[in-house]
């Protein structure tokens, strides 16, 4: 038997909506992740909620120097946005990097976050930017820090009810410099084997002042390789540092074997690539 | 309430059907308005067959709640001749060899009518990036790119 949709145009209907229904309401943006789910049956919902009227939702924007991204925004809008491309264009290619323009046109920022998915690519890029998520409930409004949000394969720390409604990117240090690399060994919209995101910043002397490794598609969330960053902060990036840095994010990684890898095969890719991002951001 | 009447335009054509709140475009248009031009291929948004237009936006209807395009302007393969004349893209297409066993074409022609709305004079480049995920099994994808790169003109 079909759900019953809602399409509310308010927030505060649409929690509401949610609170009434509790665990037989499922929320949905783009409702890419959920049309998958609900044909295999792993989602059974009585009422799914539609946010896509609800405008305060939607939309991109400059706030003081951080990038504010609405929930409802497309990866398509946000690949285009010139503000996200001013903001970082790692970040701009991340978003343009997720499967196809087909799904881009659909899928939303906030549903991508929230569906917690570790092998897609905004969310390794955005924990790398350090972004966090503004989640609502009829309880009241919260930032989620992107490293707290997501816990495990598909779930988040967002409490039943409650919605993302933006991601926040706070402005980056100037001379910060961002990569986000994918390594797709089978076909161009397939899933990453890894991916790697990156931010790196130096300071007058040439050593590395700041700097982020993030590994996606290689565990149960997007993975902070803190061991590598560790390794190199307040030192100067050279080949043989770098070379360091990278094994340590191989021992960061905790993959699966699957059809993209075994594990091992992963571990010693999450290497290679971080290698690879890492000397892209000091050439 | 877990099903209503949509209002659409499907090919400049106002369309009203009542559907089930879980329906996908791709059935809507095929079982409910017999526009069988869009294919059915791997029900998971990967291969592009079922792609059509909504407001102009490049989709995949078997990802596409019906819901969605309440209101909305549908384009399909069968939009996109008209009045019987082939469009310059299907024209091309069929002078470039742009198909072998034809399953794909009409994702493959709605992908690309979608481009050069959008990118009236594409490169290679971005052809190849767009037509991602526009599987042809049958591999003819340099007779594709050279169909695209006729209907923009180059």
């Amino acid at each position: 038997m079909s759900y019953a949709y809602h399409e509310p145009s308010e927030l505060d209907e649409a929690l509401a909506l949610l609170a009434r229904h509790g665990d037989d309401a499922h929320a949905v943006a783009g409702a890419t992740a959920f049309m998958l789910l609900y044909r295999q049956g792993l989602l059974r919902p009585s009422h799914v909620v539609g946010l896509r009227r609800v405008r305060s939702l939607g939309g991109i924007r400059d706030d003081g120097g951080a990038l504010v991204i609405g929930a409802t925004a497309t990866h398509r809008e946000a690949e285009r946005s010139p503000l996200v491309a001013r903001h970082c264009a790692a970040l701009a290619r991340a978003f343009a990097s997720v499967a196809t323009v087909r799904v881009r046109n659909q899928a939303t920022v906030g549903g991508n976050l929230a569906h917690a998915d570790p092998a897609q690519d905004p969310p390794a890029m955005l924990l790398a930017l350090d972004a966090a998520v503004t989640a609502v409930s009829p309880g009241g409004t919260r930032e989620i820090p992107l490293a707290e949000l997501f816990v495990d394969v598909l779930t988040t720390s967002l409490a039943p009810g409650e919605l993302i409604t933006a991601v926040r990117v706070p402005a980056l240090a100037p001379g910060t410099r961002a990569a986000y690399v994918k390594f797709l060994p089978r076909t161009a919209d397939d899933y990453a084997t890894v991916s790697v995101a990156a931010t790196l910043r130096r300071s007058e002397d040439g050593r590395v002042a700041d700097v982020r490794v993030v590994l996606g598609a290689v565990g149960p969330t997007p993975i902070r390789a803190t061991s590598a960053e560790d390794a190199l902060r307040g030192a100067a990036p050279d080949a043989a540092r770098i070379a360091e840095a990278a094994a340590l994010a191989r021992d960061a990684a905790d993959p699966i074997d699957d059809v993209r890898g075994s594990a091992a095969y992963k571990r010693e890719m999450a290497r290679v690539w971080t290698e690879r991002a890492l000397r892209s951001l000091v050439a | 309430m877990t099903e209503r009447l949509l209002r659409f335009t499907v090919n400049g054509e106002p369309r009203e059907v009542r559907v089930a709140d879980d329906r996908r475009l791709v059935d809507v248009l095929r079982d409910d308005l017999r526009l069988t031009g869009t294919k059915e291929g791997c029900s998971v948004g990967v291969c592009g067959v079922c792609g059509v237009l909504v407001d102009g936006a490049l989709v995949s209807a078997c990802l596409y709640p019906a819901v969605f395009a309440d209101g909305a302007s549908i384009t399909t393969i069968e939009g996109i001749a008209r009045g019987g004349t082939l469009a310059p893209l299907q024209e091309a297409f069929i002078s470039e060899g742009g198909f072998q066993c034809g399953i794909c074409t009409p994702g493959q022609i709605v992908a690309a009518a979608a481009l050069l709305a959008e990118r009236p004079r594409p490169t290679d480049a971005e052809i190849d990036e767009w037509m991602t995920g526009s599987l042809c099994r049958c591999t003819g994808y340099a007779g594709i790119r050279r169909a695209i790169r006729k209907a923009a003109g180059g």
